[in-house]
């Protein structure tokens, strides 16, 4: 086991260097002179654009800049944007406001997923298990800024139940931003603990355990409902990852100041250094969350070991 | 193993085999005899049972299957209106009369109302679909291209071409969809039309099939008529072509049409973040862009272009599972 994860740890170096690069590449080809927009309106003195061009290191060529930019960032310095700001202070400032909403997003998940997916599957072919399937479908489809868009019209302005821009309200506010980030997988979690389920059910333990007389509490909450759970824990898991980077349309729609709107705002305004800085933490949190579910799924399924 | 234990083993799979010929030949006999007595129906079943393949069952299957039939027609629909959008209207939607501006459906005998321009809706919508459709397929067309290719190869000599095409899918599976397309986006300049979108999508969209054909090309490879083919001589790509890849497609055919949906509504979201197609196109992710701001005074100026949106991400979906039930013998 430990082995194993040295493998994928030192697996995970060569993507690590690999996307860094990719996004490097994306943001060196940026199109506008930055240091210019930086000024406004007066030009700045042409000592004071070289002398900014060398500090921002834009005079080098791609692969000299990518170095320099990999040696910084070894020694944990995400550089600065142009305004002078060091980027890791705006990662500190910005992530715990995705954390939470990730993490609203993922106790919807498992909340109303598991207990959809449950009901159906127990109730295999019943109305509520069609409506489950029907309503996952629909949800599906529905594009997410749609979604929030809708909620927001329905839940905020004509209900008044929620607020429906900024995080002004605690965590109050997070919660119709956290149930539109989280509807799409919230359809997935339902259908996979439903399938997991009905699947589970067929097996021979499961007549045993009827057999013995145990009553169907015992036999679906304690027996079934463990291995069940398997596959859906490991979703959980890799799509926490996934929430944390991907949150762009939330929180814009909801105007929230996470790490989403920022990389997104980043982008538009040609800072490099904030878009390389906050995609790779994005990457490193996706391969991070992969390499724990895998472990994970080892942890809860003992017929899988790696070597 | 001597030689004698393998003329032992020869003798006795020796009837055995003899045994089902024989049981296959009376099969026939009993077909032809029953497709002589029983007339055109049961003649047009013995056809059909002859030459049933994966694909001939998936396609007996799918006819049956309700949600296919309204999914397909569907599609249909919005396909001729991609096509021949006049077909389905007769306003211009780039005419447009500011008098007319948000005009609830209804005005002046416009089914859909006009939006802020003064622009029938109807009419924009309509037109609107052919962006989503032209992208959808190009963009999973191109993937498939990358993905059929690559993944065949990397599947089937494995080695380092395999190992390298890992990382690579590793590396570009670390950055989201719609966050790799807008910084890519961003990174063109000129005018942004169907062709940046698609190649943006394309460049953040193509490893799940490459992944997919890999590892059923992996589980085909190892199958006897493959071995058998190649002991006949034949040549790789003859293996690949004829052999493999068609029995490897189903997974990559099912994932491809739910992807298509997948990226109509990531185009719609490009659009909408002001990133993908620019006026004077026409998208239903700008017209719900434009929307935003009325919703309180004109919520049909966004909710018309989301349902069309939904609706057509939704037939693609359909017709996914619909396919992934007729495509998985397992579940027959």
């Amino acid at each position: 086991m430990g082995r194993y994860i040295a493998r994928r740890l030192l697996l995970t170096i060569p993507v690590l260097l690999g996307s860094t690069f990719l996004i490097f590449a994306m943001v060196y080809a940026l199109p506008g002179d930055p240091i210019a927009a930086l000024a406004g309106d007066r030009p700045l003195a042409p000592g004071v654009v070289a002398e900014l061009k060398d500090r921002y290191n834009l005079n080098d060529p791609l692969l000299v800049q990518y170095g320099k930019y990999l040696g910084a960032l070894l020694q944990g310095d995400l550089g600065t944007d142009f305004a002078g700001r060091s980027v890791s202070e705006t990662v500190v400032e910005r992530l715990p406001v995705t954390v939470k909403l990730a993490a609203v997003a993922i106790v919807f998940e498992a909340i109303i997923g598991l207990v959809a997916g449950i009901l159906a599957g127990i109730r295999k072919d019943s109305f509520f298990d069609t409506l489950v399937l029907v309503s996952t479908i629909a949800v599906v489809s529905i594009p997410v800024f749609v979604l929030g868009f809708v909620a927001q019209i329905t839940l905020g302005l004509r209900l008044n139940l929620f607020p429906i821009s900024g995080i002004s309200e605690g965590l109050y506010s997070y919660l119709l931003p956290g149930f539109v980030l989280a509807a799409l997988s919230v359809a997935y979690v339902a259908r996979l603990t439903r399938t997991s389920l009905v699947e589970n059910l067929r097996n021979d333990y499961v007549r045993t355990a009827k057999a013995k007389g145990l009553p169907p509490r015992t036999v679906i909450g304690k027996h079934t409902m463990r291995n069940s759970l398997i596959p859906v824990v490991t979703f959980l898991g890799a799509d926490l990852g996934a929430l944390l980077s991907g949150a762009i349309v939330t929180e814009g729609i909801f105007n929230i100041p996470g790490l989403g709107r920022t990389v997104f705002q980043a982008v538009q305004l040609s800072e490099g250094a904030v878009v390389v800085g906050i995609v790779t933490l994005f990457i490193f949190f996706y391969i991070v969350f992969n390499l724990v579910v895998d472990i994970l799924y080892a942890a809860l399924d003992p017929r899988i070991r790696y070597e | 193993m001597s030689d004698t234990t393998r003329a032992g083993r020869d003798a006795a799979t020796g009837p055995d085999l003899q045994g089902s010929s024989l049981g296959l030949t009376e099969g026939g006999v009993e077909q032809a005899q029953s497709a002589k007595s029983g007339g055109g129906l049961v003649a047009a079943a013995g056809g059909s049972v002859r030459q049933a393949s994966l694909w001939s069952d998936a396609w007996r299957q799918l006819r049956k299957n309700p949600i296919f039939v309204v999914a397909a027609l569907l599609l249909v629909v919005l396909s001729v209106m991609a096509l021949f959008p006049s077909l389905f209207t007769n306003a211009d939607p780039l005419s447009c009369d500011l008098a007319n501006s948000r005009g609830g459906p209804g005005t002046n005998g416009a089914w859909f109302g006009y939006d802020l321009q003064g622009c029938d809706y109807y009419a924009n919508i309509i037109y609107g679909v052919r962006v989503s459709m032209v992208i959808g397929v190009a963009v999973v067309g191109g993937s498939l291209v990358i993905g059929v290719i690559l993944g065949a190869l990397a599947g089937f000599y494995g080695g380092w071409f395999d190992a390298l095409m890992s990382r690579i899918t590793d590396i570009f599976f670390g950055l989201p969809l719609i966050l790799g397309a807008i910084i890519l986006l961003n990174a063109f300049t000129g005018d942004r039309g169907l062709f940046q979108v698609s190649v943006a999508l394309i460049a953040f969209g193509w490893m799940t099939i490459l992944r997919l054909l890999r590892s059923s090309v992996i589980a085909v490879k190892a199958t006897d008529y493959v071995q058998a083919a190649r002991a006949l001589g034949a040549s790789d790509w003859r293996i690949i072509t004829t052999h493999i890849l068609p029995n490897a497609l189903a997974p990559v055919l099912v994932y491809s049409t739910i992807a298509i949906g997948g990226i109509i509504a990531a185009e719609a979201t490009l659009s909408f973040l002001g990133i993908g197609l620019q006026r004077p196109s026409i998208s239903w992710g700008l017209q719900i862009e434009e929307a935003r701001d009325f919703v309180r005074t004109s919520p049909y100026l966004l909710l018309l272009p989301s349902a069309f949106l939904s609706a057509t991400v939704l037939c693609f979906i359909m017709l996914g599972d619909a396919l992934r039930d007729a495509l998985d013998p397992k579940l027959r």
